[in-house]
């Protein structure tokens, strides 16, 4: 075991060397950043931070929780921040009060909830730091269903492994549905106590802008995995058969799946 | 010591002066932080400006790189601490061939991969980073393992009291010569303690408490550096330390002997001259 693990640290070791070598070599980056076997290669860090993270990091380890008076006054909507859709417009116009979000996949109990059921149901309110990917922080407050409470009411079966999110944002307004933004996580975060279902951000319905009627918070990773506009959850026991097949939009695109640094 | 006691005086002394791991941990840093310094850019041109404290204050950075109107003209416009200094085509916003505009922090030729591609950026930073990471526990176990830390590192009480005539050695770019050169002097060996022990752990450290799992699972790593937002900050300008400190290097390497500095972190041999015997 330990040898195994000593040589494939030499192995990865070696193979980052020949890439390196290769690149001040070729002094031509952007193609090598091209090839497959490159990326492939580059791409085998994310499984070694995965297992390094989930092994230093205690499983319900919080993230840090602020005060009111730490709250951004200027929370920046990142990627879609409207839908254009006109079925979208229309619950919207109502407030979305005819909205159901749907719960099925590998559940014994598929459900359909609308947000006044949602809100009804037990909930958490957290104040906590929104990390996106291009580098900038934003502190908001946020008030949801726990997704453990909904898996629970769904009665999550054990072949489940990864909890899917479809939204209603098509984000790269390309017209089919291959654009239709949608994530993924592990049953790690699935079932983290600050992994909820927000309808509240800062005290009052959340916004358009940031997701309404429905966002994912997963606090201990980047921005991209908290879904905005979420209408469908689906229990699945891979991701691969699913659109692009990497587990969510900009996974599809190069992103990491485990996006905790 | 008396030169004057020795029965032949030699021209010159082939010694060996860098160990292997030394030569091989040295080149691995080399091209990591070449890599990691790259890439970083590419992630840093996603958002390219920097705060203090948790979050970001969006209208008021400590430094940023963007364009700014002036009449009908657009310039790039680098900001630090209030001050805005004029980087048209540099920082900011870059001219492109066809003589438009880009909105970009960092030029092409700096960022790896050229293009705008923030995640392979992000997969060139990580995969180099856990090469870093590796590679550095190796060099510092085996450095105080073999005693080479405390041996060709730590300067003596001795060494320190004598700085000031080592730096103005330095200015007028004399180096030690003979039996004198046969140990880093006091300055590289500070200057190399502070990279090895202060800079690039400060690297990863700063790295690590801007990863919202690892915040979670040491929320220390967020009050040591004072908010990721400035943890971020710390990152860029720790960053920019070794960048000075590589070209300081490289001047120090290129003007005091470079085919033996050079021959010495490859090979290990390294050629001693004794000065004083030469007709």
């Amino acid at each position: 075991m330990s040898t195994r693990s000593r040589l494939d640290r030499r192995g990865f070791l070696a193979r980052g060397l020949a890439m390196a070598g290769a690149s001040l070599l070729g002094g031509c980056d952007s193609e090598l950043s091209d090839q497959p076997w490159v990326q492939r290669v580059l791409a085998s860090a994310e499984s070694l931070t995965r297992v390094a993270q989930r092994a230093l990091i205690p499983a319900k380890a919080l993230a840090r929780e602020y005060s009111e008076a730490e709250i951004s006054k200027d929370f920046k909507a990142n990627g879609s921040t409207s839908v254009d859709d006109d079925d979208y417009r229309a619950l919207a116009a109502n407030g979305f009060a005819d909205w159901k979000l749907k719960v099925d996949g590998l559940v014994a109990r598929p459900l359909e909830l609308t947000l006044a059921e949602l809100r009804a149901m037990p909930s958490r309110t957290q104040i906590t730091r929104h990390d996106c990917v291009e580098g900038w922080s934003c502190i908001g407050k946020w008030t949801g269903v726990p997704l453990k409470a909904l898996l629970d009411k769904a009665e999550l079966k054990s072949s489940a492994r990864y909890i899917v999110f479809y939204c209603a944002d098509d984000i790269a307004a390309t017209g089919d549905d291959d654009g239709k933004y949608y994530e993924s996580i592990g049953l790690i975060d699935a079932f983290h106590p600050q992994t909820i279902l927000a309808y509240d951000m800062n005290g009052a319905a959340l916004p358009i802008a940031h997701g309404a009627p429905l966002r994912l918070r997963v606090e201990r990773q980047l921005g991209y995995k908290m879904a905005k506009y979420v209408m469908r959850i689906e229990a699945v026991d891979e991701l691969a058969t699913i659109r692009g097949g990497m587990g969510g939009f900009w996974e599809d695109r190069g992103y990491e799946w485990y996006a905790g640094i | 010591m008396d030169a004057n006691t020795e029965p032949t005086r030699r021209s010159h002394e082939i010694i060996h002066r860098h160990s292997g791991t030394v030569r091989i941990t040295h080149w691995v840093n080399v091209i990591c932080l070449l890599v990691l310094l790259m890439s970083g850019l590419q992630i840093f041109n996603a958002h390219p400006a920097l705060y203090l404290g948790s979050k970001s204050t969006f209208a008021d950075p400590v430094m940023a790189m963007r364009p700014m109107k002036h009449g009908n003209d657009v310039y790039g416009v680098t900001t630090i601490l209030g001050w805005h200094i004029d980087t048209t085509g540099v920082f900011g916003l870059a001219k492109t061939a066809a003589g438009g505009f880009q909105i970009r922090g960092f030029p092409w030729s700096v960022t790896l991969p050229g293009h705008r591609n923030l995640a392979m950026g992000r997969r060139w930073h990580f995969f180099f980073a856990w090469v870093f990471v590796i590679n550095g526990l190796a060099y510092l176990t085996w450095s105080l393992a073999s005693g080479h830390l405390a041996r060709d590192l730590t300067p003596a009480a001795r060494e320190l009291k004598h700085i000031g005539a080592s730096i103005w050695e330095h200015l007028r770019l004399k180096f030690p010569k003979g039996e004198e050169a046969k140990h880093y002097n006091v300055l590289q060996k500070l200057s190399y303690l502070i990279v090895a022990l202060v800079l690039l752990p400060l690297m990863l450290a700063t790295g690590l408490a801007m990863s919202p799992g690892m915040d979670a699972g040491y929320p220390f790593l967020l009050d040591v550096f004072g908010g990721r937002q400035s943890a971020r900050t710390i990152h860029f300008v720790a960053a920019s330390a070794i960048v000075l400190f590589f070209v300081v290097h490289v001047v120090m390497v290129l003007i005091s002997g470079v085919w033996n500095n050079l021959r010495s972190m490859i090979t290990g041999r390294y050629v001693i001259k004794y000065p004083e015997a030469q007709p």
